[in-house]
């Protein structure tokens, strides 16, 4: 019986043989004799990454519990190679053209070298690798439980296993992969390794298999007949789950960062794919060959055993120990290879996409210098990311409590890094691809697969309650996660994969068809569109004759057609040819570069230049170049359109402003030609009569007393002008301060009444009705008398009736207090109820008393108090209305 | 026999004060403050000098002297204009209507008597 330290000692010892032989091989690429590195067998071995532990282990146990169904897990690759030629050849291509390090890399770059949307890529990612981080530590976790069960010496606790066994990863990932910088050479060591544990792991799988065929069914035919008879041939297999599963699986293989990682960024050249076009399905087919004898077998001889745990507890169990031994170290082989390629995969992408750039947006601040520490910088944030990631594996192990089946897991993962697959094809495939389009698509399928497929996978009651399950968040039935849209009924995978990624493809079709890229974007996708077309690079530029009528097309729409022929025409006679198609020398086409670049910017001249020559391709240099034109020439133009509006915005207010000055400058005319007249008139009658006092010898007493009362009256009158002038202009100018104070309308009224009595005999009969008047309101009360004593005066004045009377009556109305006052004269002719209330608009009033000030006051007054007086519109007499608004009457109760 | 002013004036007091004036200066002097009334009395009985008010309610003083200078009989009556505006534009449009002399309220009862003697010597 192997113990449990012997198992820790072997494994140990594994992983120092692979140390040697990645040393080995780093030693060799470093003296130059590393060419068999780059053998097509080597890559395609390397592929193998895509056989986890999951495979290893959970192929045995998916067939046992779900048939045949485990194939499709490696017919979607396998189609995906057989038809390299048509997504990978192109993938590969762009991926060296661009030196692209990552999935995030390639999709942020082809959408415009959007670093947001590299970060949302590999924030997917990461969340979508958690938990197949996870898987390894559990499947080497379990396997490790295995053998401790047989062994009483030790007590095992799964759950310190897993955290070491993380931590062993973790270590051995940091020591494999984080020394050298440079992700664009090609990491031998670890390729190499990895080569070295696929084979190890199809041998273990291989030794096992066979060992159950001819060691315990007892040859071909008999384990063909026991397969007969066992359950596994009766599943029924789901065609709906069937298809759903082959296509999810070939677009993981896509999608998957660690076989991006593997397939397109450590890939060399085509030839590496044109052998494991074949040879990698080949792999596959041996992979999973003896699948099904473990699984029935398994199932024949310990029905109640964890069937993912067959490939070790069947040999274990016939005292098999020296292949148990190597089946666990396929396993593990399997686990290392996918979490070290895995974690070293999305480190780098965080690394690049979140760490770096906010580390150099930091030091952009601070002024530092670079290039020195920049180094140091990207090998701490590799190693810490690697760290985190592993240990987001562990949590997600700890948390799920380790206790789904192994596939259910592993497809989970599937399901959420397929998301990747319109942004990334539509990339490459189609040029009006935008970068919202991505985004928007990403958003879409992502979510979606977090609602129908990573939430509930927690079981009811874990994230989502029970409730959400069953009746959809707060009651929309259409919103369960397992029925969205109300299509009941569907497997919970085939419902999410189709949902999450027809609606990721939707979103990305309809919003790249109703955006536009931007000029970096557009170039991105001309390149990688037409990655394939393009003539391999030559450092000078050539050209024939059909690009030079190109050229002078081009050259047409930037410099107008005139000057672009005669620039030519030019150039054609220094080349000493006829007509005026200059062949494209590279002196001509320099010259034209220059000519080009004082309308449209260096950069994009390059560029243009470019693309017609098919010389070197675009470099990221220039295409950053050309962004930054553009967004200088966006910027400026944005800022001239703003400065024109502000400019007519201004001349408008200018023109408004001059408008409304001069209209002031007519009203303060007029206004101060009132003034003088209003205010030289008596003055007039003063000075007249004091002269007459003054220069008449013989005036008689009755006279001298006349004209003396007459100055006097004049001088009154010019005062109480003066008063009303400056009262008006006050109120005006809204500097009045109200003095608040509480009374009641009947106090008001008869201090009004009192005021305004004449001295003499009044003919003027008030009637009132003093019950109504007793209202309480708060309000600047000598403010509100002054109006009522010129409502009183004016009807003493100017009503003509033979018995003059004025009634003032209140009433109450809801939300206000209402006071008229109403005499029996003649009432104002309908022309002037107009102007009644403007300044100086004296009506027909011959006897000098009054200045036309009155009723203006009035009405300025009552807007201070925040009511209004109007004229009465009635058949007989004239009335006003007075108004007080009930909230300074309420005040006051 | 005495000669005739007629004063179109709106104001009641300076009736009285040019009244008291002029008719110790030997005028019969004849008020009217509204300017319809007055041309009436023009036609009826032609004065032989007219003192206007420039701002009337109603027909102002300008428009009165335009009506006056329109027809042919008045063409030469002499007319005295007095305003309150005080504002110097008044005075050209005066004497573009055919003011013979214009004066500025508050004026000096002795230049007031100057001026009519000056219009219309005896």
């Amino acid at each position: 019986m192997t113990s449990l330290n012997g198992l820790v000692l072997v494994c140990l010892t594994y992983v120092a043989f692979l140390f040697l032989v990645a040393f080995a091989a780093e030693r060799a690429a470093a003296r130059g004799q590393g060419g068999w590195l780059r053998a097509p067998i080597i890559y395609t071995l390397s592929l193998s990454i895509y056989c986890t532990a999951w495979t290893f282990y959970g192929a045995v146990g998916y067939a046992a519990r779900s048939g045949m169904e485990f194939v499709t897990i490696y017919l979607g690759p396998s189609l995906v190679m057989f038809g390299w030629w048509w997504i990978l050849r192109k993938l590969v291509r762009i991926g060296r053209a661009q030196g692209v390090t990552s999935i995030a890399d390639l999709i942020s770059s082809r959408f415009g070298k959007s670093n947001s949307l590299a970060i949302f890529v590999t924030a997917m990612a990461v969340i979508g690798v958690t938990p197949y981080i996870a898987l390894q530590l559990q499947s080497v976790t379990l396997s490790l439980s295995v053998f401790a069960a047989a062994d009483a010496s030790t007590t095992f606790d799964r759950s310190t296993a897993a955290f070491w066994v993380a931590f062993g990863l973790a270590i051995f990932t940091l020591l494999f992969g984080t020394r050298s910088l440079n992700t664009h050479e090609r990491q031998h060591g670890i390729v190499i390794a990895i080569a070295v544990e696929a084979v190890v792991k199809l041998v273990a799988l291989l030794a096992v298999g066979i060992f159950v065929v001819w060691g315990l069914a007892g040859g071909v035919s008999e384990m063909m007949t026991r397969i007969d008879t066992s359950e596994i041939g009766q599943w029924q297999t789901d065609r709906a789950r069937w298809v759903t599963l082959t296509l999810l699986a070939g677009i993981a293989f896509l999608c998957l960062p660690r076989m991006f990682q593997v397939m397109v960024v450590e890939n060399d050249d085509d030839r590496q794919l044109e052998l494991a076009s074949w040879l990698f399905p080949g792999y596959l087919l041996l992979m999973s060959l003896f699948v099904v004898p473990i699984a029935v077998m398994g199932l024949e001889m310990s029905p109640g055993a964890n069937p993912d745990l067959y490939v070790l507890t069947l040999p274990l169990t016939l005292g098999q120990d020296e292949l148990a031994v190597l089946a666990f170290l396929g396993g593990f082989s399997s686990a290392t290879s996918m979490v070290i390629v895995a974690s070293l995969a999305l480190a780098t992408m965080v690394s690049n996409h979140v760490v770096l750039p906010i580390w150099l947006a930091r030091q952009e601040t601070q002024a530092a210098s670079v290039s020195g520490d920049v180094r140091d910088v990207v090998m701490l944030s590799r190693r810490v990311s690697v760290g985190l990631i592993i240990g987001l594996g562990y949590l997600y192990y700890q948390f799920s409590g380790g206790s789904e089946a192994l596939a259910a897991m592993g497809l989970i993962s599937f399901a959420g890094v397929a998301q990747f697959l319109p942004a990334m094809l539509g990339g490459i495939f189609w040029r009006g691809a935008s970068r919202l389009g991505a985004l928007a698509g990403l958003s879409v399928g992502f979510g979606i697969w977090v609602w129908t497929l990573l939430l509930p996978s927690f079981g009811a009651g874990g994230v989502l309650p029970d409730t959400v399950l069953t009746q959809g968040p707060w009651g929309i039935t259409w919103l369960r996660p397992e029925a969205l849209f109300g299509f009941e009924g569907m497997d919970r995978l085939v419902h999410a994969v189709w949902w999450s990624l027809s609606l990721n493809f939707i979103a990305f079709w309809v919003v790249s068809m109703f955006t536009f890229p931007k000029p970096l974007e557009r170039l991105q996708g001309a390149q990688m569109v037409n990655v394939l077309d393009n003539a391999p690079a030559t450092q000078s530029w050539s050209a024939t004759a059909a690009e030079a009528e190109d050229l002078l097309i081009m050259a047409q729409r930037l410099l107008g057609s005139e000057e672009a022929r005669a620039l030519f025409r030019d150039e054609a006679i220094k080349q000493g040819l006829e007509g005026e198609l200059a062949e494209p020398t590279p002196a001509f086409l320099q010259r034209l570069e220059r000519e080009l670049a004082a309308s449209v910017g260096v950069a994009t001249a390059h560029a243009m230049v470019g693309q017609i020559i098919g010389g070197p391709g675009i470099s990221v240099e220039d295409l950053i170049a050309v962004a930054d034109e553009s967004a200088q020439i966006l910027e400026h133009s944005s800022q001239l359109e703003t400065k024109s509006a502000e400019l007519t915005r201004t001349a408008r207010q200018l023109k408004d402003a001059n408008t409304k000055l001069t209209q002031l400058s007519v009203q303060k005319d007029a206004f101060l030609s009132q003034i003088s007249h209003e205010l030289r008139t008596p003055m007039t009658s003063i000075r007249a009569f004091s002269e007459i006092l003054r220069d008449t010898q013989d005036l008689s007493l009755p006279d001298q007393t006349r004209y003396s009362s007459i100055i006097h009256d004049e001088a009154i009158r010019l005062t109480r002008l003066l008063d009303d002038l400056l009262d008006l202009s006050v109120l005006e100018n809204g500097q009045v301060t109200l003095n608040r104070a509480t009374g009641t309308l009947k106090t008001i009224i008869d201090r009004a009444v009192q005021a305004a009595q004449p001295v003499g005999v009044d003919p003027l009969i008030i009637m009132r009705t003093p019950d109504a008047e007793d209202i309480p309101l708060e309000t600047d009360l000598d403010r509100l008398t002054q109006v009522f004593i010129n409502l009183i005066a004016n009807a003493r004045k100017y009503c003509n009736a033979d018995d003059p009377e004025l009634t003032i009556s209140v009433t109450e109305t809801t939300g206000r207090i209402v006071v008229d006052f109403i005499d029996n004269g003649q009432g104002i002719p309908e022309g002037d109820q107009m102007v009644i209330f403007e300044k100086f608009s004296r009506l027909g009033d011959n006897d000098g008393s009054g200045a036309g000030l009155g009723l203006a006051i009035c009405a300025e007054i009552m807007e201070r108090l925040g009511g209004r007086i109007s004229y009465l519109h009635r058949s007989s007499g004239t009335g006003f209305r007075v108004e007080v608004t009930k909230a300074q009457a309420l005040a006051a109760q | 026999m005495a000669k005739h002013v007629l004063l179109v004036e709106d104001e009641v007091n300076i009736i009285e004060a040019i009244r008291f004036l002029l008719t110790r200066d030997g005028w019969n002097v004849e008020a009217h403050a509204d300017g319809g009334t007055a041309m009436n009395r023009i036609r009826e009985r032609v004065p032989d000098l007219i003192i206007l008010d420039f701002m009337l309610p109603g027909k102002n003083g300008l428009d009165i002297l335009r009506e006056l200078r329109s027809e042919d009989r008045f063409v030469d009556l002499p007319v005295l204009m007095l305003t309150a505006r005080g504002q110097e534009q008044d005075r050209e449009l005066a004497s573009k209507a055919g003011a013979d002399r214009f004066m500025t309220k508050p004026f000096s009862n002795d230049a007031v008597l100057n001026a009519v003697r000056e219009l219309a010597p005896n």
